[in-house]
């Protein structure tokens, strides 16, 4: 017998490649899988996007091959109505879902949570493969429903009741199409509660020494606070998807009212509320826009402080509006139901807490703002989608203080106004911090530089872009141009049909961008420049002072152990501008934890 | 080999200060756990505890938030319009007395093992008999849920009869589910006991979650009870 008790102690990296890349246990490995998925589903999703837009812009315009796709859906490669209502459920889903959810918060966050903390791994490091597979295996019923015959559900990301409950008759894609829908999101609930419980505890249990909570860079915060969202809010929307597909398959009447006739057919189903789809939904969605949002906070923090080389004005003040965020935003969901016919005294009740959200919004804000302000920024395509995110976030969130009042929201609520307001504050702000973290991490990802020039060319056509696409958003929604149509042939619609001409035209110039992207992610992944040293951006965080890059059990033999905060910067009489987390260097600023 | 030698289990202790496990090796953080800049390592007090026992209060978050969920859907349901009065089948109050009982089985399993650590030779009989009572009372409480469902189905009642039955049949066997999570928490802890590989931690996870399912069971009977 030998001897097996120096193996116990630190386990090895697996040796086969089915352990090492496809049902890895190593967090750094599940990131990277989450990421992949993402982008997968970040060019599905744009793909269905410009199908939309030009659609909208030249409506009877064909688009070659459409039929391919959906023979009923695009006879003759132009899209009927309800065609163009799947695309946009579709669109929907899969970037709220599986781009803006899997990739700041699960992607990043599993790669770089750990090492941050300054831990081995995750705690339940099967339970995070099995995150990331469950979250596979829910993107795989996603897709699977193009090619059912019907094709998926027209219904909106948000599923409305009646229409998500009633089956074939409420038209193609209604029977199926919401089954496959709601067991795909039943699945992802699941993934992402695996992934929160590993997320919770790595950041209160496997802190290395020396990591006091506030110790924590301002990432790390973010995925921590993200992921109590994520506990709580998934945890809701799994039991209203279960309760829905019942309403399918077994009859049930949880959503569907008494009486209810649709295309001359009686429904059988008895009484039921076709509001507590609303709340249980909303429950979930409002979290989930924060869930979208507070990582992408964390990492512009990260990349603007390395940038700047000088902390945030405070890293408490940050940190807590960052929760404040989060607690708040369970009270404010009736937000999205204003014109769903809930009382009025409801509706005023979460007007309030919508406006005091704000609140922790703008203190961020400021905090980002009155820190650049006199700093000497190094401006590479990092801190330029950081910058981005910031401008995408006031611009987009401005307009949610119009939107946080019943009397306005009745006006707006159907229009483009909204449509605007949602894609800046959380869709386009979400994805220029996931951009920011790609070039900022990615040399500690792979080793390899991004290409700069390619990045910045990048950032400068996806910000001229996305402010084309969405800022006449807010200009239709005020001219009363609604949403959800995909035609506009009543007489105060035609004059706005050059506007979604041109909306189409940024749309695909911005989607242009992100091909550039995504040839400078995979050229340098294989080709690119390596990274010069394992410190390319003079970091400070633990995962600058780890390998490149990091081994399997992120630090190799010796296990760090944490002297400073995270954001050491500029110390007068430090030895360089920045002093490391792991620095035994005496010297610290005057604010810096004792 | 023919001496046969009754060891205790080894159940570790949770993590002592300055001491990290092998099987995580990454330190501990712990909530106080600052060291001081400049370079001087503060000493730890407060280690963190293993992450199954935080752990398993996520999960209870989780699954508390989701029985809330099904909860308010009755509410708001029954707000709707009126729930249809149904007779609860008998053998849930039979029921509600096993889970009770159970974990009360429990937490002498707990006591026995606590006790056994340290205690003289003779009481070694079998710490695992209190867990496999547990389990078996469990096993009966699925069993007789399975009865109650098996009851109603041979009066022709279903998930979709009326409003309160699909309800009643949602909770119930979502608690179910739950409940087989918590048997075979407790089947992996009779068989890390059996192989002395114990961990404090993980025992006292398993009886929170236990606990918790007979409580949760409690709950959704005073539910129906009340509102169907």
């Amino acid at each position: 017998m030998h001897d097996m008790s120096a193996h116990a102690v630190q386990h090895g990296a697996p040796t086969s490649f089915i352990r090492n890349h496809v049902f890895s246990t190593d967090h750094k490995v599940i990131g990277k899988q989450y990421y992949a998925l993402a982008l997968v589903a970040a060019l599905v999703g744009m793909l269905l996007s410009w199908l939309m837009r030009l659609h909208l812009g030249f409506a009877t315009f064909p688009i070659p091959g459409l039929h391919l796709l959906s023979s009923t859906g695009a006879p003759g490669d132009v899209m009927t109505p309800e065609y163009y209502l799947q695309l946009m459920t579709m669109h929907g889903t899969i970037m709220v879902f599986f781009v803006l959810t899997t990739a700041p918060f699960a992607a990043f966050g599993n790669f770089f949570l750990p090492i941050q903390t300054g831990a081995e791994d995750m705690p339940f490091p099967h339970f995070n493969m099995m995150s990331f597979w469950v979250t596979f295996a829910a993107f795989v019923p996603l897709i699977a429903s193009f090619f059912t015959g019907t094709g998926p559900t027209l219904g909106g990301w948000t599923q409305y009741a009646p229409l998500s409950a009633i089956g074939d008759v409420g038209g193609p894609g209604q029977g199926l199409g919401v089954i496959l829908w709601a067991t795909s999101i039943c699945l992802f609930c699941i993934g992402q509660l695996l992934g929160a419980l590993n997320f919770i505890t790595t950041t209160l249990d496997m802190r290395c020494k020396g990591m006091s909570l506030m110790r924590l860079p301002l990432t790390a915060w973010g995925w921590f606070i993200t992921s109590v969202m994520g506990l709580t809010a998934f945890a809701v929307l799994m039991p209203a998807c279960i309760l829905l597909i019942l309403d399918h398959v077994a009859g049930t009447s949880f959503f569907v009212p008494a009486n209810l006739v649709i295309n001359d057919h009686v429904l059988p189903h008895t009484g039921g509320s076709t509001l507590l789809w609303q709340h249980l939904f909303w429950f979930f969605g409002h979290p989930e826009v924060y869930i979208a949002i507070v990582p992408g906070m964390g990492i512009v923090s990260h990349v603007l402080i390395t940038n700047m080389r000088k902390p945030m004005l405070s890293h408490r003040v940050l940190i807590y509006s960052m929760a404040a965020l989060a607690a708040l935003s369970y009270m404010v969901y009736g937000h999205h139901m204003f014109v769903s016919g809930m009382n009025p005294v409801s509706s005023l009740v979460f007007s309030f807490p919508t406006l005091v959200i704000t609140i922790p919004s703008t203190i961020i804000v400021l905090i980002w703002l009155g820190s650049l302000y006199g700093a000497k920024l190094r401006i590479n395509s990092a801190s330029l989608f950081a910058l981005g995110f910031i401008s995408m976030f006031i611009s987009g969130g401005v307009s949610g203080f119009f939107l946080a009042q019943p009397s306005i929201d009745i006006m707006l609520h159907a229009t483009y106004f909204v449509v605007g307001h949602f894609h800046l504050v959380m869709g386009v702000a979400a994805m220029f911090g996931i951009f920011a973290g790609t070039y900022f991490w990615f040399p500690k990802m792979t080793g390899r530089m991004m290409n700069e020039t390619l990045g910045k060319v990048h950032f400068v056509m996806s910000f001229i872009g996305a402010y084309c696409i969405f800022m006449p958003f807010h200009y239709l929604g005020i001219a009363g141009n609604v949403r959800r149509y995909q035609a506009f042939t009543d007489d105060y619609l035609i004059p706005l049909i050059p506007v979604h001409k041109f909306i189409t035209i940024a749309a695909l110039f911005t989607g242009l961008a992100q091909l550039i992207f995504l040839y400078n992610l995979i050229h340098s992944r294989f080709k690119g420049e390596l990274a010069p040293n394992d410190n390319p951006w003079e970091g400070t965080s633990l995962e600058w002072s780890t390998a490149t890059p990091p081994p399997h059990n992120n630090f190799g033999d010796k296990m760090p152990v944490v002297y400073h905060d995270p954001y050491q910067y500029s110390v007068e009489g430090a030895s360089s501008d920045y002093i490391m987390q792991t620095s035994t260097e005496k010297v610290s600023s005057p604010d810096e934890e004792k | 080999m023919a001496t046969t030698i009754h060891e205790p289990p080894k159940i570790e202790q949770d993590r002592l200060p300055n001491q990290s496990l092998p099987s995580q090796g990454s330190g501990n953080g712990g909530w106080r756990n600052v060291a001081p800049a400049g370079g001087d390592l503060r000493r730890v007090k407060h280690s963190s505890p293993p992450p199954a026992s935080t752990g398993i209060w996520v999960v209870l978050a989780a699954i508390t938030m989701s029985f809330a969920a099904f909860t308010s859907a009755l509410i708001v349901r029954q707000g709707t319009a009126p729930l249809v009065h149904i007779t609860l089948p008998p053998v849930l109050y039979l029921n509600t007395l096993l889970i009770i009982a159970s974990s009360v089985t429990l937490e002498l399993a707990r006591r026995r093992i606590a006790t056994f650590m340290g205690g003289p030779r003779d009481q070694a009989a079998s710490p695992a008999r209190w867990l496999y009572i547990t389990l078996f009372l469990g096993l009966l409480f699925v069993a007789g849920q399975t009865f109650a469902w098996m009851q109603l189905k041979s009066q022709g009642i279903g998930l979709a009869t009326n409003i309160s039955y699909s309800f009643f049949f949602v909770l119930t066997v979502a608690h179910a589910l739950h409940v087989f999570g918590g048997l075979s928490g407790l089947v992996r802890v009779i068989v890390k006991l059996n192989k002395s590989v114990l961990r404090r931690s993980t025992l006292d996870a398993t009886s929170r979650y236990w606990h918790f399912m007979g409580a949760l069971w409690v709950y959704l009977l005073l539910l129906l009870w009340m509102k169907l």
